[in-house]
């Protein structure tokens, strides 16, 4: 008290009215804050999460609400831009009709096009197996590209050009996603830049400054103490690990690396397997599904899912046997987290890229004449595009499945096991940890399909935010009823911040398919709003053509040579200037902290100086 | 509500002199005197200010009870002279008013210096920062720290931390090394 007073004291007025001021403004935004928590989605679900598993788990459950919202999203545009104005014109609301332009130069071979709506008298299956496979009555309905066969839509008097709009939403929806992911991405990679060196005094950090004395309750406590334990034992390995590695012969530098490069190889064969078998199983699924003689059959059906069943295979056993391999590789344990996890990615993705490269391959097929008229293989695919999306739609329902039938029957059925069962065998089984990653790349997969899908079935992103919601439900049951709170607590905002990055990397794989369905090959003449132009993106440069002459030669001009080269050189020199400048804030900081080592140093010097004058 | 009807039982002129001494707002304090009130029983609430509350009462207090300090905590704040740790409504305050948002880190880290030091003897050796690591770390016998682990790590801690090379870190030093933790401020804080 003593001291206090003493301290107080000398406190001015000025000080002391700050000090209130900004206590009260704290107050204020913590209020608003409360308040706001309760609009936001699911707020006091993941707050709850994060008291009881940490926060590696609820960073997981808030990627799930983003991922929901970025979908409801890009469900609402897509829909406001492409399927009102054609429902509207359809059913002639508000004086609207649709404009129906006839092909010019076009044989009449590419535009027979007849799905089988199933009209008639069918039987109740072949329903329930049209909505699983979306074909039969599924393909005729708005889900699908083939629906929106329109040159335009005239609302009164005003032309609403449904091909353009059709582009644009495309193009908008992978803008929003890419802004949006890179903006969330920000903050973590600014703390990733600085924590990157060595942190300085950082056991004395951990141990002085470890403990957050604001937490209340016991579970919590608990969760950060085994935090603690986990990071103060992960940072002494690590320091251990590169003793070690410091002090490594050459002749185990070479095994170690002749080791590694072999198991390269070995991935890279598994790899190639997966995308060999993948595409065998495309091919074969393609020229025996369209066989309609046992169209109606449950055969049928499996054929048609055979290459989502594969993918799913293929995504399960290919993290399996690389989380077996990387221990062999000897690699410290921070390192050989992120390089199973890329490994795991890029099963994944090159998945999806490797089924739809089969299925352009079949398109396209053009030996023997197959598509001499059209530019694609009209007989077998006359709406292409329907196709592809039929096949995203099946990965995505797929997926759906898999995900809700998994709890289902393994983790459920393994939480009965351990708790009833006191078999050995069982026992060292044992309950399951919630897999951060692996959930993770599960919705990761998920949106990529989605956005790939999105082009050729506008509705999709309706079904993938459904998906999200029902999963984020049923991943927190399984959750709270049958994991055990993870070994190894995870530090939350280096994860965040790699998730998201793995969600960009989805996000520019996506591109790849898209543009080269958009941009190089010809869209099919007898669906769909491109009929009129040779590929997808000629909508673009023939709307175009109807703007006034100046405006024309500027956007001509912009796509230019004349105009990129230097618009590139210059963006590289800008990127340049920003490396150079992050390379200077970074060696400022290094400076910082060597002048406070010597600092220490220094103080270190006049204590001794005044210990040896007290003597 | 309950605010206006504590506030009477404070007398203004003490009020006013806990609003100095400490980095306490009025708010603060009134709440203090609410919640230091709810450990007493009931005949006592009345003149809650001059009562002492024994040691088991004061970690019944959620912001107590899940810490691994806690006793510590009572031990360092108690000015009891029967040395039972109770604490009366002045050690209650000082205590908040350390761990306040306002306290200045100069006096957060020399009672942070005072919790640490488990044997009392005015410098944190070998034995202390073991008992610190253990506490951060639980008290099971899986959650501690292996012996070997142990020698590292306060090794290390010493090596970041003890600029006199004599085996303890001594309360200058502690304060530098804090001083200049970007964490502490933030993590040494109990609000109510």
């Amino acid at each position: 008290r003593d001291t206090q007073q003493a301290d107080t004291e000398h406190l001015s007025r000025w000080k002391k009215w700050r000090r209130s001021s900004s206590k009260s403004w704290k107050k204020a935004l913590s209020e608003v804050k409360g308040l706001s928590s309760y609009l936001v989605l699911w707020q006091r679900d993941i707050h709850s999460i994060e008291g009881k598993f940490g926060t590696g788990i609820q960073s997981y459950f808030s990627f799930l609400r983003f991922l929901v919202v970025l979908n409801f999203l890009i469900f609402i545009l897509m829909f406001s831009f492409v399927t009102l104005p054609f429902v509207i014109s359809k059913y002639g609301i508000f004086n609207s009709t649709i404009a129906y332009i006839s092909p010019k130069n076009i044989e009449d071979k590419c535009t027979i096009y007849e799905p089988s709506g199933n009209k008639g008298l069918v039987y109740f299956y072949t329903y329930l197996k049209d909505l699983f496979s979306g074909t039969g009555f599924l393909e005729v309905t708005s889900l699908f590209y083939g629906y929106y066969t329109v040159d335009a839509v005239w609302i009164g008097i005003m032309r609403y050009n449904l091909p353009l709009a059709y582009l644009l939403a495309t193009f908008a929806y992978l803008a929003i996603s890419f802004l949006w992911i890179i903006k969330r991405s920000v903050n973590g990679f600014t703390q990733n830049l600085v924590h990157d060196a060595d942190p300085f005094q950082s056991y004395c950090n951990k141990v002085f400054a470890g403990w957050d004395f604001c937490i209340t309750d016991p579970n919590a406590a608990w969760l950060k103490q085994r935090s603690l334990q986990y990071e103060l034992q992960t940072d002494l390995q690590e320091e251990k690990l590169k003793q070690k590695i410091a002090e490594r012969t050459m002749k185990e530098k070479l095994r170690i690396y002749s080791l590694r490069m072999f198991i390269n190889i070995i991935v890279i064969a598994i790899l190639s397997g997966c995308f060999y078998s993948i595409y065998r199983v495309t091919v074969f699924s393609q020229e025996n599904s369209s066989d309609s003689d046992n169209a109606n059959s449950l055969v049928n059906l499996l054929v048609q899912y055979l290459p989502s069943m594969v993918i799913t295979l293929a995504n399960f056993i290919a993290p399996l046997i690389f989380s077996f391999l990387i221990r062999f590789e000897e690699y410290i344990p921070a390192f050989e987290i992120r390089l199973t996890l890329m490994r795991c990615v890029f099963v994944r993705l090159a998945n999806i890229g490797v089924l739809l490269f089969s299925l352009w391959s079949q398109i396209s097929d053009c030996g023997a004449d197959k598509c001499k008229p059209c530019g694609y293989n009209y007989k077998l695919y006359p709406c292409w595009e329907s196709d592809v999306g039929q096949e995203m739609y099946k990965l995505m329902i797929f997926d759906f499945i898999v995900i809700l039938a998994v709890p289902l029957f393994v983790d459920f059925p393994r939480k009965m096991l351990a708790t009833h069962c006191s078999c050995k065998l069982i026992q060292w089984f044992g309950q399951q940890e919630f897999g951060i990653s692996d959930n993770v790349l599960e919705i990761i997969y998920g949106q990529t399909i989605c956005w790939i899908g999105t082009f050729f079935s506008p509705l999709l992103p309706a079904i993938a935010t459904i998906k999200y919601f029902v999963i984020f439900y049923v991943k927190k049951i399984i959750l709270t009823h049958t994991c055990k709170p993870a070994a190894r607590p995870i530090r939350a905002s280096g994860s965040n911040f790699f998730f998201l990055v793995v969600l960009l990397i989805g996000l520019i794989l996506a591109f790849v398919p898209l543009g080269v369905s958009i941009a190089r090959i010809p869209s099919s003449k007898a669906c769909g709003p491109f009929r009129n132009f040779n590929t997808s993106w000629e909508v673009v440069p023939d709307t175009i053509l109807e703007f006034p002459t100046v405006l024309q030669q500027i956007l001509f001009g912009m796509a230019s040579e004349a105009f990129a080269v230097p618009f590139f050189m210059i963006i590289c020199i800008v990127m340049f200037y920003f490396i150079a400048l992050a390379r200077a804030h970074k060696r400022v900081v290094e400076q910082l902290r060597e002048q406070l080592v010597l600092e220490s140093r220094d103080k270190m010097f006049l204590i001794r100086k005044i210990t040896e004058a007290q003597r | 509500g309950a605010m206006g009807g504590s506030a009477s039982l404070i007398p203004r002129d003490l009020l006013a002199e806990y609003q100095e001494l400490t980095f306490l707002s009025k708010q603060e304090i009134l709440l203090a005197y609410k919640r230091f009130s709810e450990l007493l029983p009931k005949e006592e609430r009345e003149s809650a200010y001059s009562a002492r509350v024994p040691k088991s009462q004061i970690l019944t207090l959620p912001e107590l009870r899940a810490n691994p300090f806690q006793h510590r905590i009572c031990h360092v704040f108690s000015t009891s002279e029967t040395r039972d740790d109770s604490m009366s409504f002045e050690d209650f305050l000082d205590m908040l008013s350390v761990f306040s948002d306002s306290a200045t880190s100069d006096i957060k880290s020399h009672y942070a210096f005072c919790i640490f030091d488990f044997d009392d003897d005015g410098t944190l050796d070998r034995k202390d920062l073991e008992q610190l690591v253990n506490c951060l770390t639980g008290q099971g016998e899986e959650s501690r720290l292996s012996s070997a682990e142990m020698e590292q790590l306060i090794q290390n801690i010493l090596e970041e931390s003890d600029i006199d090379k004599d085996g303890t870190i001594n309360l200058p030093e502690f304060q530098l090394v804090v001083s200049r933790s970007p964490d502490f401020a933030s993590s040494f804080k109990i609000v109510l």
